[in-house]
């Protein structure tokens, strides 16, 4: 089912050129330098790299939180870098999932009351939102639990929670930010296993931020950043052995992992 | 926005018990001091307001009620021969000294009219009648002094400025403003009461009337016209003169204005206080909404969502205390009136209030950078 009309392989993002620098005084933090990239549904892209290496300062500026300081962003299509600060949070409800290494669960709100509220915010209200949020704590295998408060979920169960609240606005796209790194095993790879299945059989384009290695074999692409560049790109497992397949049929292909080009 | 409004608001009970306390504290110091400044107000002039005159002749230059100076009863007779006047009464106030039984001595107002005239009388006389006041020294007070005063029943025995008197009836809810209880006599008595030199030809004020389809501004200025050394004003004039001498030139209503304001302010600063520490403590929240999408506006909703409950919740509470402290009020020596008018002023003084307050919390989601929520 592709998200939100998009179809399978389509360039939701669109970035070129994008760079980031934090000003204090007379000192200059380059935290992104010329980044080019594309990202598509049906795919689980994780952008990997150390710490300050400009993951979170991307994803932010993907996510249309930041403002980039140089270059051009298009998000389905349409140039949010020439768009005004008023109409972002516009393209966030309308394009963008958000999931964050905190959950950031309202403690106040039951599950299905979280959700709820992100329906509200896009306009949805009464008996209609209520339904919905009951069918994506179920899309999410949490439908025992939409009457739970935050404090009485697991960590595994509060992230799904925080997916299925992602997914009101029915996004192509979904950006998380170390969404397994507070999580046990089970759950961490019970919270990748749902946001592959959203990249792959849903259609949406799923970008995290991660530096958990347990999640890499789930990734379609990993992009390393280093000091605020993209360093490398590489098929994830499965791209790769889909690809060597390939390479048996087609043996002058070149190799998958190359740096800088996506 | 309405339930994370209401949830937000009342999921920490401690803090919102403490909003609520200082609304509530805010409100109620609001009300007695609005309660006591339109108390003392009315107060001030209420033997104007009730003395179904429509205008009153005064010595020129008395500027209120309670220092009426006297003049010559010719005056008297040049209204009653003024066309347009249907009535006219002279009516007297002056201060006096009533010996209590028991020797001692309490200042105290004496107001002479003519019973029966209509014109200047007590009202609201709840033992005795007014009737009753055509006897030989005899006096009404109110029952809020009897204690002051040293009467309990009517036939009690007392001296007025060294006259013999007699107590004849009580009213109840006539206030002094000053510390001079009135004491209602025939106008004949009330000059034995307070100048026993003087001639029965002098009165402090005289009541008029006007007749039928006369104007009483009209008449006013007719008989401006014909008298000399004597103000004329309409009883609406008089009284609002009075009520402003007493409450502006005095001072005392300024006080009370005063300490009006300060409930206000304290109750802006509480409930404010409060809201933003609360805003405080979901400042990720709200970081997460605008992340998602969610305009200021929207915030600003829960906000302000959050203050109109605390309003509403503050304000029925704060209603609740004044009813008991008004009642409580009526027996003592200084009323605090609450007319429906004040309520429903109050109930939307609450809602700007509760909003002034939450303008502190709304300024600091406004700067909220959504950023924050990928920050740890």
């Amino acid at each position: 089912m592709p998200a939100n009309g998009q179809l399978s392989g389509s360039k939701v993002i669109r970035a070129k050129g994008l760079s980031k620098i934090y000003r204090e005084g007379a000192t200059e933090l380059r935290a992104l330098q010329e980044v080019d990239l594309e990202v598509r549904t049906g795919e689980l892209t994780l952008l990997m790299g150390p710490s300050g290496s400009g993951k979170t300062t991307l994803l932010s500026i993907l996510g249309c939180i930041l403002r980039a300081s140089d270059g051009k962003l298009e998000v389905l299509g349409e140039d949010v870098s020439a768009l005004p600060e008023r109409e972002l949070p516009r393209i966030r409800r309308e394009a963008i999932g958000f999931v964050f290494q905190g959950f950031n669960l309202f403690p106040t709100l039951t599950a299905a009351e979280n959700v709820a509220l992100a329906l509200d915010v896009r306009g949805l209200r009464g008996a209609r939102a209520k339904q919905r949020a009951e069918e994506l704590l179920d899309e999410v295998g949490l439908t025992q639990k939409a009457h739970s408060f935050p404090a009485d979920l697991s960590g595994g169960q509060k992230q799904r929670v925080a997916i299925a609240r992602a997914l009101a606005g029915d996004p192509p796209i979904l950006l998380a930010d170390e969404p397994t790194a507070a999580l046990d095993s089970t759950s961490g790879r019970t919270v990748i296993e749902l946001l592959q299945r959203l990249a792959r059989a849903d259609g949406r384009a799923v970008v995290m931020v991660t530096h958990d290695p347990r999640v890499l074999s789930f990734g379609d692409r990993i992009i390393h950043l280093e000091d605020g560049r993209i360093v490398r790109e590489e098929a994830g497992v499965t791209k790769a052995m889909e690809a060597s397949s390939f390479l048996k049929v087609l043996p002058a292909e070149p190799a998958m992992s190359h740096e800088f080009s996506i | 926005m309405g339930l994370l409004a209401r949830r937000n608001l009342f999921h920490d009970r401690v803090r919102f018990a403490v909003t609520l306390t200082g609304i509530v504290f805010a409100l109620v110091l609001i009300i007695i001091q609005f309660g006591l400044f339109l108390g003392f107000t009315t107060t001030t002039s209420n033997n104007i307001d009730h003395s179904n005159a429509d205008l009153w002749v005064v010595f020129h230059g008395v500027g209120y009620f309670d220092t009426g100076r006297n003049f010559s009863e010719r005056k008297f007779y040049q209204v009653l021969s003024t066309p347009g006047v249907e009535h006219a009464e002279k009516y007297m106030q002056a201060f006096a000294r009533w010996k209590r039984h028991d020797g001692r001595v309490e200042n105290v107002q004496v107001i002479g009219f003519h019973p029966g005239s209509g014109l200047g009388e007590p009202w609201n006389v709840v033992q005795g009648s007014v009737a009753d006041l055509t006897q030989e020294d005899s006096v009404i007070v109110d029952e809020l002094y009897r204690d002051k005063l040293g009467v309990e029943k009517i036939g009690d025995r007392i001296e007025i400025g060294e006259h013999r008197a007699r107590v004849v009836g009580f009213t109840r809810g006539i206030r002094s403003f000053t510390t001079s209880p009135f004491v209602y006599a025939k106008f004949k008595n009330s000059l034995d009461y307070t100048n026993p030199t003087s001639q029965e030809d002098d009165t402090a004020y005289v009541l008029v009337k006007a007749a039928a389809g006369v104007k009483p501004e009209e008449l006013q200025a007719r008989l401006r016209g014909r008298l000399t050394d004597v103000d004329v004003y309409t009883a609406a004039e008089f009284s609002r003169k009075t009520r402003f001498y007493w409450m502006f030139t005095t001072g005392a209503g300024l006080a009370v204005l005063t300490a009006a304001l300060m409930g206000l302010i304290v109750g802006v600063a509480v409930v404010a206080q409060t809201i933003y520490a609360a805003t405080m403590d979901h400042i990720r929240e709200y970081g997460t909404l605008k992340a998602m999408g969610a305009t200021n506006g929207y915030l600003y909703r829960v906000l302000i969502e959050q203050a109109v409950w605390s309003a509403l919740l503050g304000y029925g509470l704060a209603m609740i205390v004044a009813h008991f402290i008004v009642r409580a009020s009526e027996k003592g020596g200084a009323v605090i009136l609450m007319p429906w008018s004040m309520s429903a002023g109050l109930f939307f003084l609450a809602i700007v209030m509760c909003i002034a307050a939450a303008l502190v919390s709304i300024n600091k989601v406004t700067r909220i950078d959504p950023a924050m929520v990928f920050r740890g």
